[in-house]
């Protein structure tokens, strides 16, 4: 072996979790000063083998090679000292510190006075400016706090982190996510001339024209396994989504029988009273229908579904429900008026993931299930779980089963199930299927189907540009807190979506 | 339109002026509750800004300060230590049990001769650090959360100094009988009579309060404290060693508990197995009103300084315009959710 043509190797890497085979046998070979796409759809495993690299997860087999040699890293630390850095998907900036004490965090550069050693702000300070003017990002101010900048520039300062280690490989996680068609193009200005001085970069991006921009090759994996490597030239926009997939993109998402009806929900000039939120939002959902709400991260839309349900406060405009003007001032007054929320951060927000399947199921409902004497009704409250269960086929061994120890799909379906026992008419899913599975999602999008079909109207927000095409009726494109356009979800295509979510980027 | 404009102009311009008054008001607020604290009193009964006072108010702050500082350090990273009051409490016990005076009739070691000033001392810091260091191996390496592993600490600390306490020949009585050149680093003080003076213990306080400043802000250790408190992961993930700063937090602060423990009793005198009872819910209150998130992270040694002498204030002040102690209490309670309350508005506002 010795001498390797890769920069970087990771060999047959495995990786499991309680219930999850996350990695099976996964290989990437990085080429010395080239950018290598890694692709996958959400839940493939992309950010699983980044974390086995980058010494936050040990894989539980294989082995990885850097320049021919093998290594092990067991904490973050010893990676980035072998020169492997990375941008991670989300940000984790220290808020309350300045910038350039974020930028050298972990190796601040000290200077000597005897026996002490104290921080050398103005070293500091020199090398941060000479970074950020290397990489044309002298607008940030090394001494603000972190807080005070915008997502795009915090991201435009990981870059600069990275960079700083004068890393052989930098491992960039979505680094476009938050950025506009400027930033993106100065992030790509930097790429290049990184590649230009030998770094490798590993490239992960959902963006597929993106990809087949900046990338040399492109390597693609599905379900936790590796699908193959291509050389980017090779490849068309087509062969990378059917590769990803697996399979006949006609089958993913389930038949729909749903018939939009009246119209039940009127959201007029809607303007959010958060600073830097919504503005000016107008739009209708009929009864039956799915509207889908897409947009780049950034665009409001939780902050819109969610003021709609009354977790934040409006600042002008209407809603109407059902012909009638109304005002939903609480999430308690949102229910009571037959809506739910489905929200984005299922662990966050979601699952109390220490109560059973069927407290959980129960949690929204609760109480309907008090019976005269103030106890609960114990019988009633396992029986509709049971129901609900075998109604949405969740697996689980039984009610009783910590909702933590369900997959992440069937976790989702018991949320629906709580929401669907308030028997709601207005169903709003913030991102339904982020996290899960590929087979968990077609479940989850046969009962979104479903419950259209019933007459139940749907709001779903979704960043996956398939998703919004494939499940919904009209599809309400945001960007920067304001509508671009609502258009049919049958005749649209990505490119207009696209161009409607960066149309004031 | 263009009268619209100059309208909305003039109203925009007022409600930046607004905004302004608002901000400095959030900003400063824990400076504004100390100096119209000051003013009250100082209004009511004119006499209490003589020096006399306010030396009062500095040497009965002077231990707290400390505790204070080493407190303030462990909240910066997020975490919290219950067991500082009973460590003042056994570094008081250990030092002036070893500090007695040959001729005092109950000397809990009636046999030993005098050792030098500074060994007791040494020992009871050593003492306090080694349990600073047992609450900091607890939290990093068995992960218990803080406030677990110091209520922990804090209940076996108690055991520890009764039982050192309650020993023979005299059992368990106060300690009494403090060795001259103990209580003289307690109640001494520097200076040509005893009006304009400075007492030794709030030299030593402001000394402490100087270095912990320091470290805090000229060293990569305090740089690191601060994003451990501000984000963990984050601190991790960039290869700053939590662990071992985690360490070095909690045996700091053990230390100086030691530290303000001996201090304590050369203060008072005397000391029992009951000192600094209680001493780290006034320390973590006074940090708390000097702006120090519990959260970790967000804090300074000045704020942390302010808020003890805020409190010091409160306890002699209204005493000294003969305010009911039970309304003292009243009050202080009010400070410490105020202050918080306003202070809080600093991070929320800007979302």
């Amino acid at each position: 072996m010795g001498d390797s043509e890769y920069v970087l190797e990771m060999n047959h890497i495995s990786k499991s979790f309680p219930g999850v085979r996350a990695l099976d046998d996964v290989t990437l070979k990085v080429k010395p000063g080239t950018v290598h796409a890694l692709m996958g759809e959400n839940g493939a495993g992309k950010s699983t083998l980044m974390k086995c690299l980058f010494g936050i997860y040990i894989p539980d087999e294989g082995e990885v090679r850097l320049a021919g040699k093998p290594v092990h890293f067991d904490t973050t630390r010893q990676a980035l000292d072998a020169g492997i850095s990375m941008i991670p998907q989300e940000l984790m900036p220290v808020p309350c510190r300045p910038v350039m004490e974020n930028l050298w965090l972990g190796r601040i550069p000290v200077k000597k006075f005897g026996p002490f050693s104290f921080v050398d702000n103005k070293r500091m300070l020199e090398d941060t400016s000479t970074i950020f003017k290397s990489l044309n990002m002298e607008d940030i101010d090394p001494k603000t706090w972190v807080r005070n900048l915008s997502v795009s520039k915090r991201q435009l300062l990981e870059i600069a982190k990275a960079v700083s280690y004068n890393a052989r490989v930098i491992i960039m996680d979505e680094p476009t996510s938050s950025l506009t068609e400027n930033e993106v193009e100065h992030l790509f200005t930097i790429i290049r001339d990184l590649r230009a001085k030998g770094v490798s970069i590993i490239y992960i991006s959902h963006k597929i024209e993106e990809i087949l921009t900046i990338s040399d090759e492109v390597t693609i994996m599905r379900d936790g396994k590796h699908v193959g490597t291509y050389a980017s030239k090779d490849l068309t926009m087509d062969m990378i989504i059917s590769k990803m997939v697996g399979r006949d993109l006609t089958h993913r998402f389930p038949p729909r029988s749903n018939v939009p009806g009246e119209p039940i929900l009127k959201v007029e000039d809607l303007t959010s009273a958060e600073t830097k939120s919504f503005k000016n939002v107008s739009f209708e959902l009929k009864k039956g229908e799915i509207l889908g709400i897409g947009g780049l991260v950034g665009a409001k839309r939780t902050e819109l579904v969610e003021s709609i349900f009354g977790l934040r406060p409006i600042e002008s405009g209407g809603i109407t429900l059902n012909g009638k003007a109304t005002l939903i001032a609480s999430p308690e007054s949102a229910i009571a008026k037959k809506m739910a929320l489905l929200t984005e951060e299922r662990r966050a927000t979601g699952i109390v993931p220490m109560l059973s399947v069927m407290e959980n199921t129960i949690l929204a409902n609760l109480p309907h299930y008090v019976r005269k004497s103030g106890f609960l009704d114990e019988k009633r409250c396992v029986s509709d779980t049971e129901k609900s269960v075998e109604q949405l086929s969740v697996k689980t061994p039984s009610v009783n089963t910590r909702i933590k120890d369900l997959s992440g799909g069937n976790q989702q379906k018991v949320l629906f199930a709580r929401w669907l026992l308030t028997e709601p008419d207005i169903l709003i899913l913030d991102e339904p299927t982020r996290g899960i599975d590929v087979g968990a999602k077609y479940e989850i999008y046969s009962i979104i189907a479903d419950l259209a079909a019933n007459g139940k109207s749907i709001i779903m927000i979704s960043s996956e540009m398939p998703e919004l095409l494939g499940m919904s009726d009209r599809i309400m494109v945001m960007c920067e807190g304001r509508v671009t356009g609502i258009v049919d979800g049958k005749t649209t295509d990505q490119e207009t979506i696209m161009r409607l979510a960066t149309q004031f980027m | 339109m263009a009268k619209k404009t100059a309208q909305s102009d003039t109203l925009t311009s007022l409600q930046t002026h607004d905004r302004k008054l608002k901000e400095f008001g959030i900003n400063n607020a824990i400076y504004i509750v100390f100096f119209v604290l000051m003013l009250a009193i100082t209004i009511k009964e004119p006499s209490f800004l003589a020096w006399q006072n306010i030396r009062n108010i500095l040497s009965m702050s002077a231990t707290r300060i400390i505790i204070a500082m080493g407190i303030g350090g462990i909240l910066l990273t997020g975490g919290t230590d219950l067991s500082a009051g009973r460590q003042v409490g056994l570094a008081a016990v250990i030092s002036s049990s070893l500090l007695q005076y040959q001729e005092y009739a109950r000397r809990m070691y009636p046999q030993m001769a005098d050792l030098p000033l500074w060994l007791p001392i040494l020992i009871a810091i050593a003492a306090c650090t080694l349990l600073g260091l047992l609450n900091g191996m607890i939290i990093a390496y068995l992960k218990v959360p803080p406030f677990i592993a110091t209520l922990g600490t804090q209940v076996a600390t108690y055991g520890i100094c009764s039982i050192y306490f309650d020993r023979p020949p005299y059992g368990a009585q106060p300690i009494g009988g403090l060795r001259k050149d103990l209580t003289t680093l307690g109640s001494g003080f520097l200076g040509w009579d005893g009006t304009y003076s400075i007492p030794y213990i709030v030299l030593i306080a402001f000394a402490i309060a100087a270095l912990v400043w320091m470290l805090h802000n000229k060293t990569r250790f305090g740089k690191n404290i601060y994003a451990i408190g501000g984000n963990a992961e984050a601190a991790k993930v960039s290869g700053v060693p939590v662990q071992k700063t985690l360490l070095i937090v909690y045996s700091l602060a053990g230390a100086l508990y030691g530290l303000a423990g001996t201090l304590e009793a050369a203060r008072t005198g005397g000391a029992t197995n009951n000192y600094g009872n209680g001493y780290e819910l006034d320390a973590i209150a006074a940090c708390v009103v000097g702006g120090v998130s519990t959260s970790g992270g967000i804090g300074t040694v000045p704020g942390m300084i302010i808020g003890v002498l805020i409190f010091s204030i409160i306890s002699y002040g209204l005493t000294f315009i003969n305010m009911n102690p039970y309304w003292q209490q009243i009050i202080k309670g009010a400070i410490i959710v105020s202050a918080v309350a306003l202070d809080i508005r600093k991070y929320l506002s800007k979302r």
